[in-house]
């Protein structure tokens, strides 16, 4: 408890959380809203690193500080702070703290101590409450007087619904704490009055006190800051983040995708994350400073030419660009005329307001319409944001929120799903004129009004080379997806890598079955024709559509992820002579996205003899990585992993070794045969992780290498192998596992379809458990409905047999959960917890 | 070393013997070793006194085994026999004292997975014998000091060829028809060879002095899903194993119901049958549960890793069973 006295001159009782260190390095400010207490930061208390003083405060009348008889207006809250910090003798460099309307507070002292304002950390809070805007539903609720006085004093309600809003639910004894000090109508006044004093009304007392703090942010451009946001937040929803984005462009940010408004509490991980953010701003840290030694050698500069560029080259060409082939017949576009449909659309974009930096979601098939849309949007400076169904509904819906985009670009279905899934911007219809239609989308203009718009507008400037150009999703095969970013440079840098490593001369032309690359065409200067499938399943794609799109441009390359070329395989039975014919003209199949098995690439051989079949590596945030082909990887043979060939030109590779425990901490290197997390240098690596501050902090903590998240080795020949994923690595007592090995050996046998190899029990000490998805029954013919959950004593002997490690139980399971944009990338982690429950004696159910 | 009669005690004396180490054993009845030999109780304070006079060590194993039976028998053998061995240890400058306890003395009937040795707890042991050991433990840990180096060995289902207990009794019941597989057969179950218990009972008896004031699970470090287990033991015994699945509910209701029951028809003698009641609560959580260990710890401190696998003990079991008439 300290005694200061207030704005007022009064002396008040503050009850303060204050770990009492000599601040050698600094202070931590945190400041609460409402209505929760200084409890909200006990964790940024207990994991404070040396020489850092922490002081979290009970604002007045709140928590246990003392009771008001009267409203407090946010000036003098902000005064009142002041005075406080100044009884406290709070010197030297400050990090403010901030949650809900603890947020204007903390904001309003750091504008009055610039001099020692060191950081600013603000959770789910405003500066700005727009007039005309509705607020908050729950605020303007709470707000009316009458039921302010029931809801906030005379009953517990807001109090409790505060914790209420998370899902899951804090533990009762959180709960319990955060209303603690709120017992009793007579200790609540304060929190109807902080409800009051939200300034909604234009001639609110306190609305120029906010509107000072919100003009006054902008200033803070020099002070290094960091949002934490629970986008379940009904209360702070994203228009706030937004809002405080636009003020403050240079903020660092980390959405914790499952948390609500107590942010703090739904992801108690804020606390270390904002302590390694605090650790940053003195500089790079150690581990970084280390790192940069060992950074790899500058990737040889790609040319400065912007993404576009090869397209521009070829404006006056009337050779074919795109070409969409639906039942063997083929709507084209020529090089001439997509590059003024291009510079069409993009002065209509800016003429209706649409600027460099802005984010623009596409809902539209690949096509020639989305090919203007994308090289429209670039030509701008905007930023393309690519979430596509592959990810599932739910999913993709999370993730476009998330990017937050200005603008949607997207078919009739594309605008109404994203309606159905709240997703933020303008729209604009494709594929439609229809004015009806575009009304009832809420549409302003369809692709063909912007394009005549640009007819009488000028092109804005070109943007610069390093702004971002893309937002890409990972496919959340181990975790929600993470948006990806990339800048123009970067992508600039995969179209010139990919030219290299295909060898693309502008004879060749494409035909992508495989979303990223389906944009490539005209960028890559090349051709390019969408073949007849549902582009969400990939699993659609038939011989014979393949076969026409191949046929309509004389296609010399085929781009195809593995899930498409296991159907053509299957439906290989229905092309017809000169199918056959044109497919026998291709020079070179790529199939990347996920671990393609030998047997596919023979079959795909046997269709396309005179190619060469290859299955580059990597991943969302670097693609390509490696690459190997079909006749290396016979070579090769069986090994521990999946082999994937070498790097690329340009590309440097480096596997960081793993601990005993499973940590892939060690320092890297290239050596052979050491199994540890892959990590990738190149110009094409992304920038940084959408909005994802942590994850950003994490995977790029060796300054200049992407931590892949992959494991894997070196081979004696410098070829890679990939083992697994690095959360699926299993920790024996005898060391680290990793997964993939086993697997294969294991799906070598005949009786099992599917393999998964998962640890169960604590770290360190794992137990090793395959969970196998018997092959039917040759015998019987048909599968048995539901496998018994422990594998028959023949299968577990011959699993056993081949493991090649000790395996302490055999399950079998009808089918293992995949994700679904590739459908074979197993989620380990999920087969272990089901394992787990199963191995200790639970009921068995489903993973 | 106290309790030589059996399938442990008697490897463990014969394997300090073997390698020249001065061994007295003792227990109630001759153990047939060839050894000097006491035969006395092991709560007989004054003859557990003579039979330690002029011992370097101790290692006490003689306990009252069962799921049944009066409590106050375990309370006689487990509970006042240990202290009867403890206090005889410090009466006559024993340096060290081997306890041999179980894991059972911790467990309160969830399952063990990867599990450490948490200190043993009388009051939420399940049954009469893992409380009685629980309490024993605490005595002889309780008795860890400069001058007497106590350490607390807790084998898991130790089984092998000859094995009374876990083998004998599985087999016996299989033979009957009465062993049921309880729930998915799934849970995880360590169990420790009778040739690894014996060795990390002579690496305690070496290791006392580092390890002392511990209790140290000891097993495989090679769990199995019970069902194999049980499968595996039958096919090494050549009996067939078990088919009927009772669901964990069910089997835990009908041991209830058997464990009230078994104790009148044992006293009228109405039926002759393996010994022991069907199954017990007891023995039904032990059978649907994961009990399985964390052995780093063990085998970092014992230096002591098991020479005999699973596979090859289930095979050493097979041709044990096959050699016999």
């Amino acid at each position: 408890m300290v005694s200061a006295a207030d704005a007022d001159g009064v002396s008040r009782t503050w009850h303060v959380l204050d770990n009492g260190v000599e601040p050698t390095a600094g202070t931590m400010l945190c400041v609460h809203g409402n209505p929760t207490w200084s409890y909200l930061w006990r964790r940024f208390l207990t994991v404070a690193p040396a020489g850092w003083r922490v002081v979290a405060v009970d604002q007045l009348g709140m928590g246990w500080s003392e009771r008001l008889q009267a409203p407090r207006r946010l000036e003098q809250r902000i005064d009142d702070l002041s005075a406080l910090t100044g009884a406290l003798d709070i010197q030297g460099p400050v990090v403010t703290v901030a949650h809900d309307w603890g947020g204007p507070i903390s904001l309003g002292w750091a504008l009055a101590h610039r001099d020692q304002l060191a950081g600013v950390v603000l959770a789910n809070t405003a500066v700005h409450q727009p007039l005309g805007a509705a607020p908050p539903g729950l605020i303007r609720l709470a707000r009316t007087a009458a039921l302010r006085t029931a809801v906030c004093v005379g009953t517990p309600l807001f109090v409790r619904a505060t914790t209420a809003l998370s899902r899951p639910q804090p533990p009762e004894a959180v709960r319990g704490a955060l209303a603690a000090p709120y017992r009793g109508a007579n200790r609540r006044r304060s929190v109807g009055d902080f409800v009051a004093d939200i300034p909604v009304e234009a001639d609110h007392p306190s609305r120029t006190t906010l509107d000072a703090v919100a003009a006054g942010v902008e200033d803070l451009a020099d002070v290094p800051t960091l949002l934490l946001w629970g986008p379940r937040d009904p209360v702070f929803s994203e228009r706030y983040l937004r809002d405080l984005l636009a003020r403050l462009p240079h903020a660092d940010v980390h959405r914790y995708g499952r948390a609500s408004h107590l942010v703090t509490e739904d992801a108690p991980e804020t606390a270390e994350h904002v302590w390694r953010w605090v650790g940053d701003l003195g500089g790079r840290t150690a581990d970084q400073a280390d790192a940069v030694a060992a950074a790899p050698p500058e990737p040889t500069q790609g040319s400065p030419l912007l993404p576009w560029a090869a397209l521009e080259a070829r404006a006056g060409d009337p050779a074919v660009a795109v070409a969409e082939v639906v039942n063997g017949k083929s709507r084209e576009v020529s090089f001439a005329e997509l590059e003024h449909r291009v510079r069409l659309l993009a002065a209509g974009l800016h003429a209706v307001g649409l600027k460099a930096g802005h984010r623009v979601a596409l809902l539209v098939p690949p096509g020639v319409d989305l090919t203007v849309a994308i090289y429209g949007c670039w030509r701008v400076g905007a930023v393309i944001v690519v979430a596509d169904a592959g990810l599932g509904v739910a999913a993709m819906g999370r993730a476009l929120r998330g990017a937050g985009p200005d603008l949607i670009i997207g078919v009739a279905k594309g605008l109404a799903a994203a309606a159905a899934l709240r997703i933020p911007g303008r729209r604009v219809l494709v594929g439609s004129t229809s004015v009806p239609l575009r009304r009832a989308l809420g549409s302003d203009f369809s692709l063909a009004d912007l394009a005549e718009l640009g007819l009488h507008a000028d092109l804005p400037p070109e943007p610069a080379a390093d702004s971002d150009g893309a937002v890409l999703f990972t496919s959340g095969a181990t975790g929600p997806a993470k948006g990806v970013v990339y800048r123009l440079d970067q992508l600039r840098g995969q179209i010139d890598l990919i030219t290299a490593a295909c060898r693309i001369t502008p004879n060749d032309r494409l035909v992508a079955a495989f979303a990223p690359f389906a944009l490539y065409g005209p960028a890559l200067g090349i051709g390019a024709a969408v073949p007849d499938m549902e582009v969400t399943a990939p699993g659609t794609l038939t011989a014979r559509a393949l076969a026409d799109a191949v046929a309509a441009i004389d296609a010399t390359v085929v781009f195809a992820s593995p899930a498409a070329l296991r159907n053509v395989r299957a439906t290989r039975g229905g092309l017809t002579p000169p199918q056959r014919a044109a497919l026998g003209r291709v020079r070179l199949v790529m199939s990347a996205g996920a671990p393609v098995p030998v047997s596919l690439l023979r079959a795909v051989q046997e269709l396309m003899p005179a190619a060469e079949v290859h299955t580059p590596y990597g991943m969302t945030e670097a693609l390509p990585v490696t690459d190997v082909s079909l006749v290396e990887l016979e070579a090769a043979g069986p090994g521990n992993g999946v082999c994937v060939g070498r790097p690329l030109p340009g590309v440097t590779v480096r596997v960081s070794p793993l601990t005993p425990d499973g940590r892939a901490d060690g320092e890297l290197t290239a050596q052979p045969e050491i199994t540890g997390e892959i990590c990738v240098a190149a110009a094409h690596v992304k920038d940084r992780y959408d909005r994802l501050w942590a994850t950003e902090r994490e995977s790029s903590r060796t300054a200049g290498w992407h931590r892949t998240g992959d494991v894997g080795h070196f081979d004696v020949a410098g070829r890679l192998w990939v083992e697994g994923r690095l959360v699926h690595v299993l920790t024996t007592a005898d060391g680290p596992l990793t997964p993939v090995g086993v697997e294969q050996r294991v799906e070598e046998l005949d009786e099992v379809e599917a393999a998964a190899v998962v640890g169960v029990g604590p770290a360190g000490t794992q137990q090793i458990v395959v969970v196998v998805v018997p092959a039917p029954d040759a015998s019987a013919g048909v599968r048995r409905r539901r496998p018994r959950v422990l594998a028959e004593p023949a299968l577990a002997a011959s699993v056993r047999a081949v493991a090649g490690v000790s395996v302490a139980a055999v399950l079998t399971i009808e089918a293992l959960p995949v994700d679904i944009r590739h459908a074979s990338k197993v989620d380990r982690a999920r087969v272990a917890r089901w394992a787990e429950r199963v191995l200790a004696g639970a009921r068995v159910g489903r993973p | 070393m106290t309790g030589a009669s059996g399938l442990l005690g008697a490897g463990v004396a014969r394997a300090l013997a073997q390698r020249g180490d001065d061994v007295t054993v003792l227990q109630r009845r001759p153990a047939g070793l060839g050894l000097r030999e006491v035969l006395a109780d092991v709560a007989d304070a004054a003859a557990m006194q003579e039979a330690v006079a002029g011992q370097h060590a101790v290692v006490h194993l003689a306990a009252k085994v069962d799921v049944v039976g009066p409590w106050e028998q375990y309370q006689r053998v487990n509970i006042a026999g240990t202290a009867a061995v403890v206090s005889a240890c410090r009466a006559n400058g024993v340096q060290r004292l081997v306890h041999v306890s179980s894991p059972s003395v911790a467990h309160a009937g969830s399952s063990l997975v990867g599990a450490g040795a948490d200190r043993a707890d009388p009051e939420r042991a399940r049954g009469p014998y893992a409380r009685s050991k629980a309490a024993a433990e605490q005595i002889a840990l309780g008795a860890d000091s400069d001058e007497l180096a106590v350490v607390a060995v807790r084998p898991h289902l130790v089984w092998g060829p000859g094995d009374a207990q876990l083998v004998a009794r599985v087999v016996e019941r299989a033979r009957a028809g009465q062993l049921p597989l309880i729930g998915s057969g799934a849970a995880l179950v360590d169990t420790t060879y009778i040739t690894n218990a014996v060795d990390a009972l002579v690496a305690s008896l070496d290791r006392c002095r580092v390890a002392h004031g511990q209790a140290l699970v000891v097993s495989n470090g090679e769990p199995r899903p019970i069902g194999e287990v049980l499968a595996a033991i039958c096919g090494a015994a050549g009996v067939t194993a078990p088919q009927r699945r009772v669901p964990v509910r069910l089997a835990l209701a009908a041991g209830i119901v058997a464990q009230t029951v078994w104790p009148l028809r044992q006293l009228a003698h109405r039926r002759r049958g393996p010994s022991g009641p069907p199954l017990t609560r007891f023995l039904i959580e032990q059978l649907a549960t994961a009990h399985w260990f964390d052995q780093r710890h063990t085998r970092e401190l014992l230096q002591w890793t098991p020479r005999v696998g699973m596979e090859q003990g289930l095979a050493e079991l097979a041709s044990w069973y096959a050699s016999r008439p």
